[in-house]
């Protein structure tokens, strides 16, 4: 260690006497050499940006209460149908997740859907426009998600065929930044899923 | 003084822009006769001579953010005088003639030897350890995915640490550690993982029914709070280290959001409902009712972070934009700073990063809540938001 300080330190004097004689563009006017510096040794940095490796994705699953998530790995591996259902996304006020009456008929045709075809499920996803911050957002996106989920439930449909995602403002229908598109992006969509 | 008289214009700004009158005029009152605080100190002069390129900048960078101005007039009573190669600086007082230290610094990258100095000059004259070494993680979105990186504060030397190809986002740090947590939805739904970075293991930390949102990591480490939709509503959570010891801490059909953690371990502080308004609420870990914690003279406060020496809180307050405030940690007047969301201490517990809205996107500063001197971080490709720093 005490050699690498001297070593360092020989090789700093060594490069100020080359930049001396040869003459240093650089050097300001006025600068002292700090003959008596004491010698800080920086580290490295740590090993930092390490992608992840092979996953552990164990971890814990599962839902627990009566109003909640049924345990079990729910609908993973289900084929995800976007485009069946798209005209019944329901729109929601600015900051609310109350179920507006002019969208209760949406919710009512997704549940005949489901009644009508008893093997499949459907996803809700609650999303937000950007107006509240990212992690808010995601919660609201989540209490439309479950408002959605909780009409499908009272409405007949089986807790463990309605699941939810939220995607908070991360994934907007329209990029804008005005009020024609936030009110576009305030919304619950459906996908139906199926077994593989 | 111009800095102070700005600060009192701006602050002048806000009052006039908010639709409680009353409580912003107590609000300006309490502040204005409190003097030095939060908001309201005058940066410490300072002079950089002898310094150029990369290793000028980080010096100014660094300084500027930890309280200090970088001036080339009038006859500051510090001095940071560079010469020679490589990264030298010798710090003086030019009024008793006496040199602080003298220092050459070698190993590292250029700018880390810069940022070596700019520390040995904040431990000298703040007797707080300087910020220059530490790291922040942050989500950068690419349009429909968004992934999580770390770099320096400054945002230079920045790391992918995720490749989900999905929405990755609110990365924490565990304290003391070279690892994260964050959400991923790489398994279909927001799920909590636990990332080491020194070694690339990861663990699916929380995968329950519904969303698994926002962790937030107590100071020792051995509990997560969480935000968790499997019981039907969002509630705030609390378990152990390892998964187990599940507890519900708020059970209400209105949103929390955002938890954090007090530097003692005794609380969590989150975003909540009262009533209809929005306010911060603190929880026991153990359980228990929630408090209220005041933020008079904000609106709609949310994304708490307390700071490391327990005396503050920052957050986001959003109103007709969103405003980056700091409050008493016991609660009280809230003390609007500037224009952003999500703030994160640093250890100092002096210097926020934060995010602020640009027409690319998010991009993020960094600020010193004394000074009110900010400045912006580097930018990795896409919106930088989310910013956690490394405690």
């Amino acid at each position: 260690m005490k050699t690498t300080k001297y070593f360092s330190l020989f090789v700093c004097v060594l490069a100020l006497t080359v930049i001396a004689a040869t003459g240093c563009k650089k050097k300001p006017a006025k600068v002292t050499l700090l003959p008596n510096s004491k010698i800080s040794t920086v580290g490295d940095l740590p090993p930092g940006g390490i992608l992840p490796g092979g996953d552990n994705t164990g971890g814990i699953t599962g839902g627990s209460s009566a109003t909640g998530f049924p345990a079990g790995p729910g609908h993973i591996g289900w084929k995800e149908d976007h485009e069946t259902l798209k005209t019944e996304t329901v729109y929601f006020d600015y900051d609310s997740s109350t179920i507006k009456s002019s969208e209760k008929s949406k919710i009512e045709n997704v549940a005949a859907y489901l009644k009508a075809h008893l093997s499949a499920a459907v996803k809700v996803e609650g999303n937000c426009d950007e107006r509240g911050t990212e992690e808010y957002n995601r919660a609201l996106g989540e209490r439309r998600a479950l408002a959605i989920r909780e009409y499908l439930i009272n409405s007949g449909i089986a807790a463990n065929s309605v699941d939810t995602v939220s995607y908070g403002e991360d994934r907007p229908a329209d990029p804008g930044h005005d009020e024609a598109a936030w009110k576009r992006n305030r919304r619950g969509d459906f996908v139906v899923l199926t077994p593989p | 003084m111009k800095t102070k008289f700005n600060s009192i214009i701006s602050l002048a700004a806000a009052v006039l822009i908010t639709t409680s009158a009353g409580a912003q005029d107590e609000a300006y009152r309490a502040i204005v006769k409190e003097g030095d605080v939060v908001g309201f100190t005058k940066p410490q002069p300072i002079a950089l001579t002898g310094f150029s390129g990369e290793v000028e900048q980080v010096l100014r960078f660094d300084l500027e953010v930890q309280g200090f101005k970088v001036v080339n007039d009038g006859t500051p009573q510090y001095e940071v005088a560079g010469g020679g190669s490589g990264v030298q600086g010798r710090l003086s007082d030019r009024i008793s003639k006496a040199t602080i230290f003298s220092k050459a610094y070698t190993g590292g990258s250029l700018r880390r030897q810069a940022h070596a100095l700019a520390d040995d000059v904040v431990a000298a004259l703040t007797k707080r350890k300087g910020i220059g070494q530490t790291k922040i993680a942050f989500k950068v979105d690419t349009g429909a995915n968004s992934e999580i990186y770390i770099a320096d504060f400054d945002g230079h030397n920045a790391h992918q640490v995720t490749r989900d190809n999905t929405i990755v986002a609110a990365p924490v740090w565990i304290p003391g550690r070279l690892a994260l947590y964050y959400v991923s939805y790489k398994l279909g739904n927001a799920h909590i993982f636990r990332h080491d970075l020194a070694t690339g293991a990861r663990t699916a930390f929380a995968r329950y029914g519904g969303g698994n949102f926002s962790p937030a990591v107590s100071p020792d480490g051995s509990k997560a709070a969480m935000i968790l939709s499997k019981d039907g509503w969002v509630d705030l959570y609390v378990c152990n280290s390892d998964g187990t010891g599940l507890k519900r801490l708020t059970r209400s059909q209105q949103d929390e959001s955002s938890p954090c953690w007090s530097p003692d371990g005794k609380w969590i502080l989150f975003a909540g409902k009262s009533g209809e308004r929005r306010v911060l609420m603190k929880v026991s870990p153990e359980g228990g009712e929630a408090v209220r914690v005041p933020t008079s003279g904000v609106s709609n406060p949310s994304e708490p972070e307390w700071s490391p020496d327990g005396k503050w809180i920052v957050f986001t307050s959003q109103g007709g934009g969103f405003t980056i405030c700091v409050v008493p940690a016991a609660g009280g007047v809230a003390i609007p700073l500037v224009e952003g969301e999500d703030p994160s201490w640093a250890p100092n517990s002096r210097t926020v990063v934060f995010a602020r809205r640009t027409n690319g996107g998010r991009a993020l500063s960094v600020l010193d809540v004394f000074t009110k001197q900010y400045k912006d971080v580097s930018r990795v490709s896409g919106g930088n938001s989310q910013p956690s720093w490394a405690k």
